[in-house]
């Protein structure tokens, strides 16, 4: 079997078409499960009170905005320095739900620093560099949107994505680094994590439906993409009525 | 437990519902985006590609 062939949009079309069930049901699953552990299983946390089960959703958001901005960024180097476009293409639909993750990562964020420190905000090292990583994405969206033709929206899009990676170790090492109000990581991986058991299942499940979910809308919104550029390909128009 | 309880959340039913009503209306709201955008390109290609 060749899998090259796959980098071609027509042949992948289809194929992207039968993976979403697979990606989109589980993720429905694991939604579920996620949230009766957070809500019902999981005790109340004795400093927080019940705020803390914020966290179970402000956790993977955070995550995903950040695994999915170096994903994009991947994608938008290899379809520039490979001229593969359905590379490309695969960046621009990651831009979006990355950027929404970003979104939800600062917005449950504030939800909990409001109750926990007593303000929605600060200017603080980790949180001001993942308003960033949101302008970031918010810039490759634009700056695709605004150019018209295809391979040049891609390359000028892969420049800012590559540059912009430099944010993403920021982020995560910045409360290492400074002097942050945001706490430092609670779940690591070598040392034993310092959570009771069935708040990091909670953390961890909706983390996977997070990836799950994640992979199918890319997946979705990948093929209206791979439609809207090749509108005037055969393989595409064949079948028009 | 009852309902009242849990949906105070220990006083901070505002803070909790919030968050998660906030994760809803992203992620619900960008699945229903691109339905519209997936229904959109059908009805252009026809019988096009599945």
């Amino acid at each position: 079997m060749n899998l090259y062939k796959y980098a071609s949009p027509a042949t992948f079309y289809p194929l992207a078409g039968k993976l979403i069930p697979w990606f989109a049901i589980p993720a429905a699953v694991l939604f579920a499960v996620g949230l009766y552990v957070g809500f019902f299983v999981a005790p109340t946390d004795f400093q927080q009170g019940d705020a803390y089960r914020i966290m179970f959703i402000h956790v993977p958001a955070a995550w995903m905005g950040m695994f999915l901005y170096v994903l994009m960024a991947f994608y938008a180097g290899i379809g520039w320095a490979f001229n593969a476009r359905l590379s490309s293409m695969m960046a621009s639909s990651l831009a979006v739900t990355g950027a929404l993750f970003t979104a939800l990562s600062l917005i449950t964020g504030a939800f909990w620093g409001k109750p926990t420190w007593g303000t929605w905000w600060v200017w603080d090292a980790r949180m001001t560099s993942t308003l960033i990583l949101l302008f970031l994405y918010i810039g490759f969206i634009s700056l695709q949107s605004a150019i018209d033709d295809p391979r040049r929206s891609d390359r000028a899009g892969a420049v800012l994505a590559l540059v912009g990676v430099i944010n993403v170790p920021i982020i995560y090492f910045s409360v290492q680094w400074w002097n942050t109000l945001h706490q430092g990581a609670t779940i690591r991986i070598l040392n034993k994590p310092t959570v009771a058991p069935p708040m990091l299942a909670a953390m961890l499940i909706l983390l996977a439906a997070c990836w799950l979910y994640s992979i199918a809308v890319v997946l979705i919104r990948l093929r209206c993409i791979i439609l809207e550029r090749e509108q005037n390909a055969a393989w595409v128009t064949e079948g028009a009525a | 437990m009852n309902w009242s309880e849990f949906l105070s959340m220990g006083g901070y039913g505002f803070y909790v519902w919030g968050s998660y009503l906030t994760a809803l209306i992203l992620l619900g709201g960008e699945v229903m985006l691109l339905r519209r955008r997936k229904s959109t390109l059908r009805k252009r290609n026809g019988n096009g590609p599945r």
